[in-house]
C-alpha cells in the first residue's frame, strides 16, 4: 500500500475553483487538470476502489468480526503506535542531522549526506536482515543491550519501532533541509542583539519557520512506516498478539487464500491512514499560513 | 553611551577587513561610518555589536570593555539592512520579542509590554499596521518596524547596518530625514553604515571615511566636505575632476597644458593630484586662449536647477572626461556645441601628493582608480 497525499492536493489555497473562460498566463489548465484526475484514478483510486469492492462481499456483521478480531486488533497497536512514534524520533533526530549538515561543514559531510539516502535505496529485505543480524542476541549491538542491559530488540515490539525508524529517517532531513538552507542568520542574529537566549531563539524563530516542513516531513515518514513490511517481518519476530504488524496479517491471510479477510483489514488500515494523513496534513497548512502571513 | 574601539584587526582568510581602527564615538551623536563596498565599514559595526569577533583590538561601551561579551549581553539595538523581521510573528509580536525574551523577574507585565509596543509603533507613525504580518508592508514601513523592536529593549546603543540601502530613492529621502528627526527626540547614541555620501553628510553629526580596512578622515559633514584631508575623501565626496600634474613655476603642467594655481606650499618639480568640484571649472570658448586645459564638449545637460556639460580630454591616452557645472544663464551664453574645442581653467585647485610616483605601477592604479571615480561623478 502506497500512497502519498500532498499538502497542496488536498488543500490547494490556488483559487483555481471558477471555470469562467479567462485567458491566463499559464495556459493548459483544463487539459493538465483532465490528464492529472484521469491519471489519478488510474493509478490510486481504481486500486483502491477494488479494495471497497472486494470487502463488500462480506456482510457488515462478517466484516467487523474480520477486523475486530483481537490478533488484528492487537496489530493495529503495533502498526500504527509503532509509525507514530518512529516517525516522532524521525522528527527529533532527522532536524538534527539536517541541522547539522546545513550549518556545519566538517570533513566527510558529503559522504554523511549521502548515507541519508541509503534507507531509499537499500532493498528493505537486505535493511530488515542487517538490522536482525546487528539486534540479536549474538549481534554486534544486540550482545550488550540484550545481554547485558536485558532489553529485547530484535524479535520483540522494540525492533519493529528500530526498522521503522531506521526507513523512515530521509523523509524528514529531506524535507526540512531546504528549509534550512534559505533561513537567513541575519534573524538569528536580530533575536540575539533583542536579548533572546539561544533555546528561545530555536523555539520561537525557528521552529515555527521550519514546523510546516516538520511536518510534511513527520507525514511522509508516518506513511512510509504505516506501508513497510519489508524490514519489518525479518526483525519482528511476528509472534501473534506481540510483534504482529498489520501487513504481516494481510499477507497471512492471503495466503490462506482468504482474500476477502485481507481487504477487510486492508481497508480499515486506509481508512485509518487517510484520516491520519488528512489530520497532519490539515496541521501543516494551519502552520505553514501563520507563517506566511495570511494573505 | 560613549562607544570606543581600540587598535581593531580583523582578517577573512587574506583579505585584511580592519586595519588598526581606533575610534571614539560620543555619546548622544549619530555618527554615520561611510565608504565604497568592502572597505569594513559594516565589520566594524558588527564588531561593535559583538555579532562578529575582532582578531585583536578593545571594543569599549561606556568605558567598560565589552570585547568579550556576547551580543545579548551588550544591549544594542542592530537594524539590518533587509530589515530580519520575523516573518511569523504580526507586527505587534515583532516589537514586543525583545521584551518578552527577558526574563521572568524582569519581563514587563503583558500590560506594560502592549503599552510599550503602542508607544513605539506610534513613534514610528505605524500603530494602524499592529495586526499585520511583515509580509504585507512595504520596503519603508518594515525598516520603521525593524527599528521599534530594535528600540524595545531599551538598547544603550543604535547600530543601523545600510538601514536604508534596499529602498527606493524616494522613500530613502523621507526616511533619512525621519530618521534625524527621532535622533534628535531620542538621543541615543547611534552609528548607522551607509555608501552613499549624500546620506551620510545629511544625517549625521560626524562621519567616519573609510576605504581599504582603515579611516580617511573623521570629522563633522561641512569638515569632510570642505577641506577633506586625502584624494580618496576628495574624490568620494561628491563630483570631481582630476589633473595628474607638475607644479612649476608660473602654475601647474598638465601635459601639454599650463592651469594656473596659488596653491604655493608645493616644491616646485613635486608631482601632484590636482582636484577641481564641477563647479570650480570655467568653460572658454575663446580659441587664442592658451591657460587651462583643452577639452572637446561631448555633452550638454541643461536641465535642472544647474545645467551640466561633460568633456573629454583631448588627450587621447589618458582617456579623461571632465564634467563642469554652470548656470542655465552660463550655458546660454556659451552656445555650447557637442565637438567644440574649449579650454578648462579652475578657479580653486586642491593639489595632492602623488606618492609611489616613482612607481609606474602605482601610478597606473590610483590614476584609474581616480579617473573612474572621475567618470562616475
Amino acid at each position: 500500500m502506497a500512497f502519498a497525499l500532498t499538502p497542496n492536493t488536498l488543500f490547494g489555497r490556488q483559487r483555481t475553483g471558477t471555470f469562467r473562460k479567462t485567458y491566463s498566463v499559464l495556459p493548459g489548465f483544463n487539459l493538465s487538470l483532465g490528464y492529472t484526475l484521469g491519471y489519478l484514478t488510474l493509478i490510486v483510486l481504481i486500486p483502491i476502489a477494488a479494495v471497497f469492492l472486494k470487502t463488500s462481499e462480506l456482510s457488515f456483521a462478517e466484516f467487523w468480526k474480520v477486523v475486530t478480531a483481537p490478533r488484528v486488533l492487537a496489530s493495529y497497536k503495533l502498526s500504527f503506535g509503532a509509525s507514530m512514534i518512529a516517525a516522532a524520533i524521525n522528527a527529533v533526530f532527522g532536524l538534527m542531522l539536517a541541522w547539522v549538515l546545513v550549518r556545519y561543514s566538517f570533513p566527510g559531510k558529503r559522504i554523511v549526506d549521502a548515507l541519508v539516502d541509503l534507507p531509499f535505496a537499500l532493498p528493505t529485505a537486505v535493511a530488515g536482515i542487517a538490522l536482525t543480524a546487528l539486534y540479536a542476541r549474538n549481534g554486534w549491538i544486540g550482545q550488550y543491550v540484550e545481554g547485558v542491559l536485558g532489553i529485547k530488540i530484535a524479535f520483540a515490539p522494540a525492533g519493529v519501532l528500530v526498522a521503522l525508524v531506521f526507513i523512515g529517517l530521509p523523509f524528514v532531513v529531506r524535507t526540512v533541509q531546504p528549509i534550512l538552507e534559505d533561513l537567513e542568520t541575519e534573524l538569528e542574529e536580530a533575536a540575539a542583539s533583542l536579548g533572546a537566549r539561544r533555546w528561545q531563539t530555536f523555539r520561537y524563530v525557528l521552529l515555527p519557520i521550519l514546523l510546516p516542513a516538520l511536518l510534511t516531513g513527520f507525514a511522509l515518514a508516518f506513511a512510509r512506516a504505516v506501508g513497510e513490511y519489508g524490514s519489518v517481518i525479518f526483525i519482528a519476530g511476528n509472534i501473534p498478539l506481540v510483534s504482529e504488524i498489520t501487513p504481516l496479517i494481510i499477507i497471512t491471510k492471503l495466503e490462506q487464500y482468504d482474500y476477502v479477510g485481507a481487504t477487510a483489514v486492508a481497508l480499515v488500515m486506509l481508512l485509518f491512514s487517510f484520516v491520519l494523513l488528512l489530520v497532519i496534513n490539515a496541521l501543516q497548512a494551519w502552520s505553514s499560513r501563520s507563517i506566511g502571513g495570511s494573505r | 553611551m560613549s562607544i570606543e574601539v581600540r587598535n581593531i584587526h580583523k582578517r577573512f582568510g587574506n583579505f585584511t577587513a580592519l586595519n588598526d581602527i581606533s575610534l571614539n564615538f560620543e555619546s548622544g551623536q549619530l555618527v554615520a561610518l561611510l565608504g565604497p563596498s568592502g572597505c569594513g565599514k559594516t565589520t566594524l559595526l558588527r564588531i561593535i555589536a559583538g555579532l562578529e569577533q575582532a582578531d585583536s583590538g578593545i571594543v569599549t561601551l561606556e568605558g567598560e570593555d565589552a570585547s568579550v561579551s556576547s551580543v545579548r549581553e551588550r544591549q544594542v539595538g542592530f537594524v539590518f539592512q533587509h530589515y530580519a523581521l520575523f516573518k511569523h510573528m504580526t507586527v505587534f509580536d515583532n516589537v514586543a520579542f525583545g521584551m518578552r525574551m527577558k526574563p521572568r523577574a524582569q519581563r514587563p507585565s503583558k500590560q506594560q509590554i502592549k503599552d510599550k509596543v503602542h508607544e513605539l509603533l506610534n513613534l514610528v507613525q505605524l500603530d494602524w499596521l499592529a495586526d499585520r504580518y511583515p509580509s504585507q508592508l512595504s520596503g519603508g514601513q518594515r525598516q520603521r518596524i525593524a527599528l521599534a523592536r530594535a528600540l524595545a529593549v531599551e538598547p544603550r546603543v543604535l547600530l543601523l547596518d545600510e538601514p536604508f540601502g534596499a529602498l527606493d530613492a524616494k522613500v530613502r529621502k523621507e526616511l533619512r530625514r525621519w530618521l534625524r528627526k527621532l535622533h534628535d527626540e531620542l538621543h541615543i547614541t547611534s552609528i548607522f553604515v551607509t555608501h552613499d555620501q549624500e546620506e551620510a553628510l545629511e544625517v549625521a553629526d560626524k562621519v567616519v571615511l573609510m576605504d581599504h580596512g582603515h579611516v580617511e578622515q573623521v570629522g563633522t559633514p561641512e569638515e569632510v566636505y570642505n577641506h577633506p584631508a586625502t584624494p580618496f575623501v576628495y574624490s568620494f565626496l561628491g563630483s570631481v575632476n582630476l589633473f595628474h600634474g607638475r607644479v612649476e613655476e608660473e602654475g601647474l603642467r598638465v601635459g601639454a597644458d599650463a592651469v594656473p594655481h596659488t596653491q604655493d606650499n608645493f616644491t616646485e618639480g613635486s608631482e601632484v593630484f590636482a582636484f577641481v568640484r564641477p563647479h570650480e571649472l570655467r568653460i572658454v570658448t575663446d580659441t587664442g586662449y592658451t591657460q587651462g586645459v583643452a577639452a572637446k564638449v561631448v555633452r550638454v545637460l541643461s536641465f535642472g536647477v544647474s545645467a551640466r556639460v561633460e568633456l573629454d580630454g583631448l588627450d587621447r591616452e589618458k582617456d579623461q572626461h571632465f564634467e563642469v557645472e554652470l548656470t542655465q544663464a552660463q550655458v546660454a551664453e556659451l552656445a555650447l556645441i557637442p565637438g567644440q574645442h574649449v579650454r578648462l581653467v579652475p578657479s580653486r585647485l586642491k593639489l595632492f601628493d602623488r606618492p609611489g610616483y616613482v612607481s609606474a605601477d602605482a601610478v597606473s592604479n590610483s590614476g584609474s582608480k581616480q579617473s573612474s571615480t572621475g567618470a562616475r561623478a
